[in-house]
């Protein structure tokens, strides 16, 4: 299980490539990945993310550690940024490794909607205007109740 | 005991940490206590259901109970991925 939080830019094609290396045995390698866009079309130029530093790195590793114990899981791998990110670039990734693609795509969605709303990151969004916090959305709360 | 703020809870009160002396044994407690301080902190937890608490690290409930808690942090609901 890798669980790297951090300010810097990550290669995605690289740890797609490692994470997959590492698991030649398992048939499915689910990726996701989460870009900075201007969802609400309000003029963002960048964003920017807030975390909790003492406590992010064992809160997303008990995260993981759900899904592996959830699911039929290899491995797992979560990135997350934060500090100042431009428009276009990438937030996080992450991956799940899998013997079937079911697995995979479910604990790949289980980690994504609880890095959401219980990962202690904040985002704030840049525009020409200010700065402003990101509010939650209801529907990111409801999406854990599935699980 | 060490309090943390982030976010907006963190501009509206001022400062990112303090250290405050306190006999309180559970998060509300805690609250009463800084909301009886000053009027930025009465502002800042003036609507708990858009705040969330860690109790040492862990996400917890307003009125969970402590023993010899060190760190307590206060923010609004989390938007991370």
């Amino acid at each position: 299980m890798k669980i790297s939080v951090q300010e810097a830019g990550f290669d995605l094609g690289q740890e797609s490539q490692d994470f997959a290396a590492g698991h030649r045995d398992m048939g499915a390698i689910v990726t996701f990945t989460g870009i900075v866009r201007d969802a609400a079309r309000g003029g963002m130029v960048a964003m920017e993310i807030e975390h909790y530093p003492g406590m992010t790195q064992s809160a997303l590793e008990k995260i993981a550690a759900q899904a592996m114990a959830r699911w039929d899981l290899g491995d797992a791998l979560v990135i997350h940024r934060h500090g100042r990110l431009e428009r276009d670039e990438m937030i996080m990734m992450v991956a799940t490794a899998a013997r079937h693609r079911k697995d995979a795509f479910e604990a790949a969605e289980f980690l994504m909607d609880y890095l959401k709303s219980r990962a202690p990151f904040w985002k704030r969004e840049i525009t020409a205007k200010g700065a402003d916090w990101v509010a939650s959305k209801a529907e990111d709360e409801d999406a854990l109740a599935r699980w | 005991m060490n309090i943390l703020y982030f976010a907006w809870v963190r501009e509206r009160i001022g400062l990112p940490r303090e250290k405050v002396e306190t006999s309180a044994r559970t998060v509300l407690d805690l609250v009463e206590e800084l909301r009886a301080r000053e009027e930025r902190y009465a502002v800042a937890f003036s609507d708990l259901s858009g705040l969330r608490v860690a109790v040492d690290q862990e996400l917890a409930d307003f009125d969970a109970s402590w023993e010899g808690v060190r760190e307590v942090a206060f923010f609004p609901p989390m938007t991370g991925g």
